[in-house]
């Protein structure tokens, strides 16, 4: 069934259609629509699940933490200042390897307030150990909800699906959202081995000393690194399933690019129109989007940007100190690789400004015009 | 008011264990024995969620446990939000008999774990909350707490400087809430105890039980004392054993015999009210009395 939806309520589908059985959130600009909807779903009866109005995002997590211990499919979802009033608990949901999903609207944070979108609060998340998927399109964004809940069970790691505040959020688009039947084929019943159960009495998370804490981190990371090749099964699957399919990351008219943009989140989409402008022109541009953040897919990064001349990346978040996120990983990725593209990093679009083909175009013509970076990143737009 | 005539006692104590001997508890701790007596009247089909605190130690280290039920260890602030998650996970998988138990030092409950504590009650969430109250924070070495009596020495307010502030009335904040069930209990009275367990366990909504739980490390008193001290607190009117449901109807379950005794048998056993001058120890007396009175009006104004 073909419907124009928000990104936001594509999410509520999304969680809609996973069956989520407990849902915990607390609302924030922007990403309260998410919730309302939901909380319409629940009180229809649409949704067989309980929906906890708890009083803080930091509850909004430690009770999807409650839930998913106790053997529920649990979810919720925030936007800036919540996440990180969560972050203690967003550690701890990983730690505990429950697999809880949420969907996380990118709001730039405070001081001064901006409800507008920047991905400073999902990236400020990077080390928690959660899966990251970053989505540029509303149909994406009700898809990557529904795997995210097939891969985060089968890693046990929790999982954020990631939208632009407002681009995405608040902007409809016609979504196919599938049949419940055929996501039923698609995502079974969460049934895990542990859990909370009397008949089988356990004790999850207690006091770990030196000598097995270190065990449980490495389990950790096998399970990211696992997640990678589950991610990419898990979308062929899907593919299967609903004929759409969307890769870890995406290259776009990249064959024979000399210069590629590297993106994320609705950049992608304005990208592309400048991308396939300059092709008209004769530019030898592609473009490569990362969906998939954490586990960061080093490899086909690696191998799919090492042909090109020049990398140019473009960070809607800034590392205070350093430069924007997604260069820093990227340039960690090329690293290892024969030959070695320079990357530009170009920070653009802070709390919420526009980035438009015009934007866009100026990153190019500063890449096409420079033979290496003569600075660790380039502002865009900035006035100083 | 006078003490009724007729109090009705259930002497009868389950003999099953469910806490294992030989945990890394102090002696004299009021904590593990008050565990020990929550879990005889709750029974097996329970689950134990732990916030920091001094029962996150005992409870054992990966991968040992001190319980024969499910506990799930979680951080500081969080017993409220995560005992409502399980709650309600239970509930939408159908397993609606097993008691959900949210176990926290006064730490965890009157300070950095109000908030989720309040949202939860408010919401009515199915659980029991239970503060084991040891009056400071205990497993960090004995800091102050807003459930710290006053004038009471701790590290963070020595005895030059000890804490001008009165004790936080948690009970009657809970009470605020309107919640079903909201009760007071300790360790020299276990049948009382137990009782109320039983009964939290039979309300379906919020319920509250708020333990006095003597600390000998940190109250600088005997070990062997322990028991006797929480006679006497109830004795002395210090902690009187109550419950009230429903934000209103206030039962006093121990009544003081013979009118009681003076606080200061209560705070002599204690080092950690050695400092206290005379006028202190009648402020003190004052203040009890006080609120004494206050708890004999409420009971009265609940009876039919």
């Amino acid at each position: 069934m073909k419907k124009v939806v928000t990104g936001n309520y594509a999410v509520s589908w999304g969680a809609r259609l996973a069956r989520a059985q407990v849902i915990a959130a607390y609302p924030i600009t922007p990403q309260t629509s998410i919730i309302e909807k939901l909380a319409s779903f629940c009180a229809d009866g649409e949704m067989d699940a309980r929906f906890i109005k708890v009083e803080s995002e930091h509850s909004a997590m430690a009770a999807c933490i409650g839930a998913s211990a106790a053997g529920a499919r649990a979810f919720t979802a925030t936007s800036g200042q919540g996440l990180l009033l969560m972050h203690e608990v967003v550690h701890w949901a990983a730690g505990a390897r429950l697999p809880i999903v949420m969907g996380v609207v990118n709001r730039a944070i405070a001081p001064g307030w901006s409800i507008w979108t920047e991905q400073g609060d999902t990236l400020s998340q990077r080390d928690t150990g959660w899966l990251q998927f970053y989505c540029e399109t509303n149909q994406e964004v009700l898809d990557t909800t529904i795997q995210a809940f097939k891969i985060a069970e089968s890693v046990f790691l929790p999982a954020m699906v990631v939208l632009d505040a407002f681009v995405l959020s608040h902007t409809s688009e016609p979504v196919d959202i599938p049949d419940q039947a055929d996501v039923d084929a698609f995502l079974p019943p969460y049934r895990p081995q542990l859990k909370l159960d009397p008949a089988d009495p356990r004790a999850f998370g207690a006091l770990v000393l030196p000598s097995e804490y270190m065990e449980m981190r490495y389990k950790m990371q096998k399970a990211m690194e696992r997640a990678l090749v589950v991610a990419e099964e898990v979308d062929r699957e899907w593919g299967e399933h609903f004929g759409r399919r969307w890769g870890l990351v995406e290259p776009y008219r990249l064959d024979d690019a000399e210069i590629a943009l590297v993106t994320s989140g609705t950049v992608t989409g304005t990208s592309r129109e400048v991308v396939d402008a300059l092709r008209e022109e004769g530019v030898k541009i592609g473009l490569l989007k990362v969906r998939l953040f954490r586990p960061f897919p080093h490899q086909i990064i690696r191998e799919t940007l090492a042909g090109v001349r020049k990398v140019a990346v473009i960070d809607r978040n800034i590392s205070f100190g350093d430069s924007g996120v997604f260069a820093q990983e990227v340039r960690a990725a090329l690293y290892r690789a024969d030959a070695r593209p320079p990357v530009f990093d170009f920070v653009a679009g802070l709390g919420g400004r526009d980035i438009v083909p015009e934007t866009i175009r100026e990153i190019v013509d500063y890449t096409l015009a420079h033979d290496a970076p003569t600075e660790e990143f380039t502002w865009i737009g900035v006035k100083t | 008011m006078r003490e009724p005539k007729t109090y009705a006692r259930n002497y009868e104590i389950p003999e099953e264990e469910l806490t294992y001997s030989g945990s890394v508890s102090c002696p004299g701790c009021g904590a593990t024995l008050s565990m020990r007596y929550a879990l005889k009247a709750l029974g097996s089909n329970t689950i134990v969620v732990i916030p920091a605190c001094c029962w996150s130690i005992i409870a054992g280290p990966f991968p040992y446990s001190s319980l024969t039920v499910p506990i799930f260890h979680t951080a500081f602030e969080t017993a409220g939000a995560v005992s409502s998650g399980i709650s309600a996970a239970l509930d939408v998988l159908g397993k609606k008999d097993t008691t959900v138990l949210a176990w926290a030092g006064d730490g965890g409950t009157f300070d950095i774990g109000l908030q989720a504590l309040s949202g939860a009650v408010e919401r009515n969430e199915d659980f029991i909350y239970v503060c084991y109250d040891n009056e400071a924070y205990m497993n960090t070495g004995i800091q102050r707490s807003s459930a710290t009596p006053w004038m009471a020495w701790t590290t963070t307010t020595p005895v030059r400087h000890p804490k001008e502030e009165p004790k936080k009335d948690i009970v009657a904040i809970m009470a605020a809430h309107r919640i079903p069930y909201a009760a007071t209990a300790t360790v020299a009275y276990p049948d009382d105890m137990i009782a109320k367990f039983r009964k939290a366990k039979s309300i379906r909504g919020a319920k509250f039980i708020h333990i006095l739980s003597p600390c000998p490390p940190g109250w600088k008193s005997e070990a062997s004392d322990s028991i006797k001290l929480t006679r006497l607190a109830v004795q002395s009117k210090v902690f009187p054993l109550y419950e009230i449901e429903h934000g209103e109807k206030v039962t006093i379950n121990v009544w003081p015999k013979d009118g009681g005794v003076p606080v200061s048998e209560y705070l002599r056993l204690q080092g950690r009210f050695r400092h206290l001058s005379e006028d202190a120890i009648a402020a003190i007396q004052a203040e009890v009395d006080r609120n004494w009175e206050r708890l004999l009006k409420k009971a009265e104004m609940s009876m039919p």
